[in-house]
């Protein structure tokens, strides 16, 4: 039987212009990812693995091809509408954190949730959840220049799950920890994928992240590749 | 969320912020201080009344009219009361001690200016004794004139020294009553000008003419002006208000200038606010990325951005309206000889309330634009 594919790729592609000239960035890409899944996309730097992201997760537009979601054709949506279902279908974790410094951790968790028809009340439950998911309840009054590294990402990780997206997108999620940090976030969000069933994309350079996935693709100068023979026995 | 946001943010670089609200405070505080200027310019004009009507000789207010005007003015369908006066041009002690001085008909000039409150004791003594003045309380705290003085003025447009007795004090019934006037008798300028100068006796140099219905100012002030036509002294009868703004109008050069620097001020501290939200915006590009890509609007994002300005801009004109009082009332102790009333009038604290807002908003349109239009992997690039 076949899995329940939630994201469904076909011969997508996207270039930029760089001055007069266009630089073609992903090519004929088509790739389905089932639900659940914990993805780990890998390849050297400027191979279109962050673009990639970034067309799963509408923040980008792709030149041609199709990127569903979850059913839906996202290829086809306006700003407008792709702005809403960014609110309610994807989470995202990014490398650097990105939390708002003016807003404590709670209230970062809780920014996403503003968009939605909750009430105050249902808001403050559903980012405590989220916190206590992350295992920082006790520091939810803490602003982000109060927290190490792995612990805002934590933060980051919560605000990604809070509005309990159809995918999380995770760009470089350990690149700026150390460690130590970066296994706790790893194995978080393990525990997401594993636990919860969240379907999970994460763009990595570092093979101990990508090892934690549980499968991989490779990207090579735009195109989807087999990976070298290192990389797959690193993360094996 | 959003309140929390722009709040949080319109502190969040410290040092530039509050300079910027300085910046913003001065600017108000100058703008609102020349606005209150150019009020004081034309106090005159908005204490005017429009059931008055001023003649005076068609060539030059330099050039007398004579006395028995008075009567056939009188008799013109609208006129209710007529007054007449010169001005004296009388110097207290030394010519530094300028003031306005008036030989006027006390009993209808009194009548005609309601907005004069002199106590009715004091009102009675100074209608009966030829030699009285009356004194308005400004001027009398400036030379700490009391009941009973003598005063002394020497006079330069009639030649002597002439003495007079404090007889009465008045207080304005409005602000913009003029408190620093000094009235007396007509009579007793007239009759030491019949012995000493009788060819300048029962001549007046205005007639005060008060209308029984406002809304004929026009056709009585022309009927008076043809009965006087083709004669040795044809008059020009104009409203007050009309007769005052003759006065403001020569100096309408200056007010233009300082209208002009007061919006150039204006103009200034928008660019400034300009400038601080364009660096705020610059530096948090990345977070607006982050915004985005959470699923927030561009309504959001402008609205964070406007509402970050406006509090800077509001903060800084609420301070800088709040010492304008103050900064006024100094001023105008300094400046009384010049300016008689120097109040912040209600307009001017609008004008600058309206100023800040104005501020806040077309600082905050550019980078507003550059938030919302800036692509959001572009924006992330930003980050880190």
């Amino acid at each position: 039987m076949r899995e329940n594919i939630i994201v469904e790729i076909k011969e997508l592609s996207k270039s930029y212009r760089r001055g007069s000239q266009s630089v073609p960035v992903l090519e004929n890409i088509s790739l389905d990812i089932p639900e659940g899944e914990f993805l780990a996309l890998m390849g050297p730097s400027g191979s279109g693995k962050s673009t990639l992201l970034n067309l799963i997760a509408g923040l980008d537009q792709a030149d041609h091809g199709i990127v569903k979601v979850g059913g839906i054709d996202i290829t086809t949506l306006s700003e407008t509408e792709l702005a809403d279902w960014r609110a309610g279908h994807v989470g995202f974790i990014f490398q650097f954190y990105n939390l708002i410094p003016v807003l404590t951790a709670f209230e970062n968790v809780e920014l996403p949730l503003t968009l939605t028809g909750l009430s105050k009340k249902e808001r403050r439950e559903h980012a405590t959840t989220a916190l206590e998911l992350v295992k920082l309840e006790d520091r939810m009054d803490h602003y982000p220049r109060q927290l190490s590294g792995g612990q805002q990402q934590r933060v980051a990780i919560a605000r990604a799950v809070v509005t309990d997206p159809t995918i999380l997108v995770a760009d470089e999620p350990t690149g700026d920890l150390d460690r130590g940090s970066a296994e706790e976030v790893l194995k978080l969000m393990e525990r997401l994928s594993e636990n919860l069933g969240k379907t999970i994309i994460m763009v990595t350079h570092d093979p101990r992240a990508a090892k934690r996935a549980r499968s991989l693709k490779y990207l090579d100068k735009g195109v989807l590749a087999n990976a070298p023979e290192t990389t797959f026995s690193e993360c094996l | 969320m959003l309140l929390k946001l722009l709040f949080r943010n319109a502190f969040r670089h410290k040092l530039r912020n509050t300079l910027t609200v300085c910046g913003m405070c001065i600017a108000i505080l100058a703008f609102g201080m020349l606005r209150t200027v150019i009020s004081a310019w034309y106090a005159g004009v908005e204490a005017s009344s429009t059931s008055r009507l001023i003649t005076r000789n068609s060539i030059s207010l330099v050039f007398p009219l004579p006395l028995s005007y008075r009567d056939k003015i009188r008799g013109v369908e609208g006129v209710k009361t007529v007054s007449y006066g010169n001005w004296f041009g009388g110097i207290y002690i030394e010519e530094k001690n300028f003031f306005a001085n008036f030989a006027v008909d006390p009993k209808t000039y009194l009548e005609l200016y309601p907005e004069y409150i002199i106590p009715v004791e004091q009102k009675e003594i100074f209608l009966r004794d030829r030699k009285a003045c009356v004194v308005g309380a400004k001027l009398a705290k400036r030379f700490g004139w009391e009941i009973g003085d003598n005063i002394t003025l020497k006079g330069t447009i009639y030649p002597g020294n002439w003495e007079f007795v404090l007889r009465a004090i008045y207080t304005g019934r409005d602000k913009t009553t003029d408190q620093s006037q000094f009235f007396f008798h007509w009579d007793y300028l007239n009759e030491s000008l019949r012995k000493i100068a009788p060819s300048r006796a029962d001549k007046v140099g205005f007639y005060i003419v008060g209308l029984t219905n406002p809304d004929l100012a026009a056709r009585t002030a022309a009927d008076i002006d043809n009965m006087f036509k083709n004669s040795f002294a044809e008059t020009l009868t104009e409203t007050e208000k009309a007769f005052q703004m003759g006065f403001v109008s020569m100096s309408e050069a200056i007010i233009t200038a300082i209208k002009l620097v007061s919006l150039v001020i204006i103009v200034i501290i928008m660019a400034v606010v300009a400038n601080t939200m364009v660096m705020s915006v610059r530096e948090r590009m990345g977070e607006y990325a982050v915004f985005k890509t959470l699923g927030f609007g561009p309504f959001f994002l402008a609205g964070m951005i406007l509402g970050e300005s406006l509090v800077i801009a509001c903060l800084g004109g609420g301070i800088g309206i709040l010492l304008t009082f103050p900064l006024a009332k100094a001023f105008g102790q300094a400046v009384g000889d010049w300016f008689p009333v120097f109040n912040v009038a209600r307009e001017t604290i609008v004008m600058d309330a309206a100023a800040a807002v104005s501020v806040g908003i077309i600082a905050s349109v550019f980078p507003a634009w550059r938030a919302i239009h800036v692509g959001i992997a572009e924006g992330l690039r930003r980050v880190g």
